[in-house]
């Protein structure tokens, strides 16, 4: 039996391929955190009242907390269905790094939940009455924001993947370690909302996305050798 | 160091050393603590400004600075097992982590005991008492991923990596919050900030202090014996173990 060699590259855009694939014929999957995004967003006003000053006031927080939210629901088919037809367990098995196996996996489940979530925060933010400067921080704090929120939430599904009932422990997690994400970008919509400057706020950001981003593989990789055993 | 230090890594061996200890850190414990808390309650002098209920101060503070210093502790032990594959840590880090969350708590509460007749209100989202909120969350969130696992020893690594993951984000969580509260709201208190503490109050500070840490050598101790009888409960050392004590229940019945 002749061994193929994958290069790296090679490997990760075929595990990216095929995560892909497999999202795109459930549509569903897809669909499902978006609509969950949209409902929670609609229904601050509904409880907090329509007056467009308060909205704005608080429209940073709605969107960045229903983010949060709805990544957390859409974390669990980052792994589940493999580690249950066993393909988890092959791709550990495989000679490639687990490095960049997940974080293909993960770069996938971003495509799939975090730039959908991009693309239609600007129009719940025209529903929440964002301050107008606040738009580009809005989409900057997103673009920056939920890559880590995949990254970091890929840990705790890690962790969570083998248990039965996961899904309540995950977010006992999760939700602690967005705290640093969900601050710096809420800081930095209002920031822009005063036309000052937020560059700050956006290097933070982009410090914690470069950081989870080579440190949280490494724990996933370890997290995935505990769960599946 | 290695030589000296490696025939503890034997469950038997740390079980009954762990043993040995105990009594000699229960007394001290308690001798720390009686004169520590009596001191502290009865004697030191009382806060010119917020008068006795300030006393609070001797076991709200070693509390909350305990309870990072055990999450640390226990960080320790995770890496260690982590890295070393070396079995007891995991059930020292199982020991610590409830013992932590309980500080957690008690500086919490005692916080906002301290919080209402000072400032007014049980409650305020000021950064030290936020990251503390947060740091309860970090240990529940360990301690209910040790509990969904069956197997102690999944449990173990599985909550190791996580406690891992919680004190490379702990600092900067702290900061984060630390942040957030100067930048969206100001302080309404104006913090203690660091007092210099008259000489009265030190004493009896530091008494309870150590009385604190001993309290916890003592629980942790108690806790790490029963993890290690609860891992190792199919060994011949545990099993004769037992019935030397089933023998001396009978002996004593009779």
């Amino acid at each position: 039996m002749s061994v193929v060699n994958l290069s790296y590259r090679t490997a990760f855009s075929l595990v990216l391929k095929r995560d892909l694939t497999i999202a795109l014929r459930h549509k569903d999957d897809i669909l499902n955190p978006l609509l969950f995004f949209v409902i929670v967003v609609t229904l601050f006003p509904l409880g907090i009242g329509p007056e467009a000053q308060t909205l704005s006031r608080i429209a940073p927080g709605i969107i960045w907390v229903a983010a949060l939210l709805s990544t957390l629901l859409s974390l669990d088919r980052l792994f589940k269905s493999d580690h249950n037809d066993g393909s988890l367990e092959q791709m550990l098995l495989s000679p490639q790094p687990v490095f960049i196996l997940v974080l293909a996996k993960i770069v996938a489940h971003w495509l799939i939940t975090g730039l959908p979530l991009i693309l239609i925060a600007p129009l719940l933010a025209v529903l929440l009455h964002l301050n107008e400067q606040s738009y580009s921080a809005l989409i900057l704090t997103l673009l920056l924001g939920t890559p880590v929120l995949s990254l970091l939430g890929a840990i705790g599904v890690a962790l969570t993947v083998g248990i039965k009932k996961g899904g309540v422990l995950l977010s006992l997690l999760v939700l602690p370690l967005y705290i640093p994400v969900l601050i710096f970008a809420t800081s930095a919509i209002d920031t822009a909302a005063l036309g000052l400057p937020y560059s700050g706020q956006l290097a933070i950001i982009a410090a914690l996305f470069f950081g989870s981003l080579t440190l949280a593989p490494f724990a996933v990789g370890a997290a995935l050798k505990v769960s599946t055993n | 160091m290695w030589k000296w230090l490696h025939p503890y890594a034997n469950p038997e061996v740390s079980y009954h050393f762990s043993g040995k200890l105990l009594p000699w850190l229960s007394a001290f414990a308690a001798l720390f603590l009686s004169i520590g808390l009596v001191w502290a309650l009865a004697f030191a002098p009382a806060d010119y400004q917020q008068g006795d209920s300030f006393r609070i101060f001797y076991i709200h503070v070693p509390a909350a600075s305990l309870s990072m210093g055990i999450y640390f502790g226990m960080a320790i032990a995770a890496f260690t097992s982590l890295v070393w594959q070396f079995k007891l840590a995991d059930a020292s880090a199982a020991a610590l982590a409830p013992v932590g969350a309980t500080f957690t708590a008690i500086a919490l509460i005692t916080g906002a005991a301290w919080g209402e007749p000072m400032w007014g209100t049980w409650w305020i989202w000021d950064a030290r008492l936020t990251s503390e909120l947060i740091l309860l969350f970090l240990y529940l969130g360990v301690i209910s991923l040790h509990n969904a696992f069956e197997d102690k020893n999944l449990a173990g690594k599985a909550a190791g990596i996580l406690t891992l993951v919680g004190v490379i984000n702990l600092p900067i969580i702290k900061y984060s919050v630390e942040w957030w509260n100067t930048l969206h709201q100001g302080s309404t208190v104006s913090k203690l900030g660091a007092p210099s503490m008259s000489v009265d109050m030190l004493w009896p500070f530091l008494f309870c202090f150590l009385g604190f840490v001993l309290l916890i050598s003592v629980i942790v101790c108690i806790r790490f014996r029963s993890e290690i009888l609860a891992r190792n409960s199919i060994r011949p050392w545990v099993r004769d173990l037992v019935a030397a004590h089933l023998n001396q229940e009978k002996t004593n019945a009779v």
